[in-house]
């Protein structure tokens, strides 16, 4: 018997086993959310904006590993989502948004709340389509999760006319689906894949380098074991943070404009560098033509395209990271790499990563270090900025602690809903979320959501009182002009804006009052000895807590890469 | 890097709505340079083929291969730049405005190039050309430098591969 169509995408997302659904309801979306609603399955997730319900639903892919399902109206509602679906796309992250359209016989008659949202997220989405046909929408449907969920992950968004929803149509949903166009690779070729063994064998200075990849194929045991059976050291992007135990000698850093001297010393002396799961971004290589300039480079991605693209490689593989590390595993033997450990142990001792403890206020340093000690193997979520750097630098993954941020796209108001997605998705764990004063401020609507759907999250506001990482290149770029990076009232900072000392100037907004209003717990820190306190009380809060941690404003995130320059060239 | 020159790639597609747009998106979005693009249905109504001509270095042609690989709608990749192909590109050209003297000249040119008159006017002629790119390119500077008022439409070029021989 034929269904509607909104009854076929109620259908569809229970049998792929949906159980959230990050909504926000609109005219041409109403259709499908009251058929979910009446589901007990599926939970609607109410947020307060769309381009944070896309957030949510990142951070819920990411805690979970499974696809992340958006719900939005058409027009402003589809349009709010896109910062977020860039986001997802840039760090591969499986999302399927389904967006409300008006009805076919009103597109491209600039109808109420129409845009042509699958056009203007061509270059954003892994795949994006308006269903024409009712009784396509099954096989599409299929399509979205298949396609969103295998290969390199990324957004897919369906766009449903409202005339789609009501018509009539066939009830199945299919339990596979054949696209010709669309072969993820999901085998490893062994010839390529034993060249960059024995490359990588004949090394004296031999050097993983680990990216998000290794996270989302769930590959970090077989890397670590790898690393343990060849003994090579192990530097990581912020992506592949976590990939293999911070405590290991093996493990060097983060590499990159803010990684460790050792790290980026170490790909810059390395003569073969594995690298795996990683596509080279700018912020990882900085100068290209001095990155890596002694190595030859071995390079395993799920992705051909992510191959040869930045940084021509001289054996590439192609394939899934945990085959192609199973299959070497196999091989593994140890090499002698004592003498080029103790080099790499030099560098370390030479520039170890360590704050100068300021002379007021709280280091950044040390609420990292109290939260990876209150919160140890629990999932940190951080917004984009100098707190972020921070947090890739000083908080510690520790057993089975994850690290969710904002990495390809760095999208300031990523964390803190990011964090309200994660904790849905991940009740049971300790979720963090680490963010700035300037990028709280992007999306802090979403209390909101925290609140009414009962989400107990942990925030920490970095406030210093500045758009930290713009100001810090303003401090060493721009002749210390900080006047548009200051969110203290603008009235006087002509006169006063190189003086970070200055606080004549009122600061806005009151955290602990804003928290207040929305009933949440909210503790000021201002002193080091209350940081351990404030973040144990928020542990055990019933409710969500936020805590503003007064950082002194000069403080700035070392070492740098000036972007462009060679990752030698550290400012320490 | 290599030599920057001009490449031909043939693409299997999905004869679907927003198809050709993600495509051309691409080469603007990644700043390829797209010198020529044509699209149309196959032997399979589903399935469209485009022929796609760029002007690239190596690496980048590698790349802008493996970018149009990933997209969904994308069935299938042939590079022509070095297989056998038959290429051809349709060429129209009119010619206003001339004297009985020029008409008869733009009469030996369509011969010489062996290509069609088809139609005619009191003072102009209506070329058609169906030739390589290459001798377009030199037909139209012919007809530029020996008419004062032409108006030229080109098509684009369409290739197909060669069973024994190459015309390019």
């Amino acid at each position: 018997m034929d269904i509607a169509g909104k009854k076929l995408v109620a259908k569809a997302l229970i049998e792929e086993g949906v159980d959230k659904v990050f909504a926000y309801p609109g005219g041409m979306i109403t259709d499908i959310m009251d058929e979910l609603y009446q589901k007990s399955e599926i939970e609607l997730i109410l947020a307060r904006h769309e381009q944070a319900l896309v957030h949510e639903a990142e951070g819920y892919a990411r805690a979970t590993g499974r696809t992340g399902v958006c719900l939005v109206t058409s027009g402003p509602g589809a349009t709010n989502t896109m910062t977020a679906i860039a986001d997802a796309h840039y760090d591969s992250i499986p999302l399927v948004i389904i967006t409300g359209q008006v009805p076919q016989h009103l597109i491209g008659n600039d109808a109420f709340q129409e845009v042509d949202i699958v056009g203007m997220t061509r270059s954003i989405t892994k795949y994006g389509v308006t269903v024409r046909d009712r009784k396509k929408l099954g096989r599409i449907l299929k399509m979205a999760f298949v396609i969103a969920s295998t290969g390199k992950p990324g957004p897919v968004l369906i766009d449903i006319p409202k005339d789609i929803q009501i018509a009539s149509g066939p009830p199945e949903y299919p339990d596979s689906v054949s696209i010709r166009g669309y072969k993820p690779n999901e085998s490893v070729h062994i010839g390529q894949l034993k060249k960059a063994y024995k490359l990588l064998k004949s090394a004296k200075h031999p050097m993983i380098l680990a990216g998000g990849g290794v996270h989302i194929s769930g590959a970090e045991k077989e890397l670590y074991e790898f690393a343990k059976k060849m003994h090579i050291p192990v530097a990581t992007t912020i992506m592949g943070k976590g990939v293999i135990p911070e405590d290991d000698p093996l493990y060097v850093g983060n590499s990159g404009m803010h990684g460790r001297f050792a790290a980026n010393m170490a790909i810059m002396e390395c003569d073969v560098l594995f690298s795996i799961g990683t596509r080279f971004n700018d912020r990882i290589t900085g100068d290209l033509n001095e990155f890596a300039p002694n190595a030859r480079i071995i390079h395993v991605d799920v992705e051909t395209a992510s191959i040869s693209r930045n940084v021509v490689v001289d054996i590439p593989v192609v394939s899934d990271a945990k085959l192609a590390l199973e299959k070497l595993i196999e091989w593994a033997e140890p090499m002698k790499t004592d003498k080029w450990i103790k080099r790499i142990d030099e560098w370390e001792k030479e520039h170890p990563l360590a704050m100068k403890r300021p002379s007021y206020g709280v280091s950044p340093q040390a609420v990292c270090e109290g939260i990876s000690d209150v919160f140890s193997g629990g999932i940190f979520v951080t917004d984009v900025g100098q707190h972020q750097m921070w947090a890739t630098q000083y908080v510690r993954l520790d057993g089975g602690a994850q690290l969710i941020t904002s990495g390809g796209l760095g999208t300031m108001g990523f964390g803190f809903p990011a964090s309200i997605g994660a904790k849905i998705g991940a009740p049971d764990r300790e979720v963090v979320c680490i963010t700035g004063d300037g990028g709280m401020q992007m999306n802090m609507q979403e209390m909101a959501t925290a609140m009414c759907h009962g989400v107990k999250t942990v925030t920490c506001i970095f406030n210093n009182e500045y758009l930290g990482m713009v100001r810090q290149m303003q401090q060493l770029f721009y002749g210390k002009r900080y006047g548009i990076t200051s969110l203290r009232k603008q009235s006087t900072w002509r006169d006063t804006s190189k003086d970070l000392t200055n606080r004549e100037a009122e600061y806005v907004p009151d955290f602990i009052k804003w928290a207040d209003a929305y009933g949440a717990l909210a503790i000021r820190v201002t002193e080091e000895s209350e940081i351990f306190p404030a973040l144990k009380k928020a542990k055990e809060s019933d409710i969500p807590a936020i805590i503003e941690f007064v950082i002194p404003p000069e403080e700035v995130v070392l070492p740098m890469v000036q972007g462009g320059k060679a990752m030698s060239e550290m400012i320490l | 890097m290599g030599k920057v020159k001009n490449r031909w790639i043939a693409l299997y597609v999905e004869n679907e709505v927003g198809v050709l747009a993600k495509v051309s998106g691409l080469f603007s979005g990644k700043s390829y340079n797209l010198s020529s693009l044509t699209v149309g249905t196959t032997e399979h109504e589903d399935i469209s083929r485009m022929t796609i001509g760029v002007t690239s270095d190596d690496v980048t042609f590698e790349q802008i291969k493996k970018q149009l690989n990933t997209m969904v709608e994308v069935i299938k990749v042939v590079d022509l730049t070095d297989l056998p192909i038959h290429m051809k590109e349709v060429l129209f050209a009119k010619i206003k405005r001339i004297t009985p003297e020029e008409k008869a000249e733009a009469f030996r040119i369509a011969q010489t190039y062996g290509i069609s008159v088809i139609d005619i006017d009191r003072d102009a002629v209506l070329l058609e050309s169906t030739l390589t790119e290459r001798r377009n390119n030199e037909l139209c500077a012919l007809l530029r430098s020996t008419f004062s008022h032409i108006d030229i439409v080109r098509g684009g070029a369409v290739a197909i591969e060669g069973l024994s021989t190459s015309c390019r």
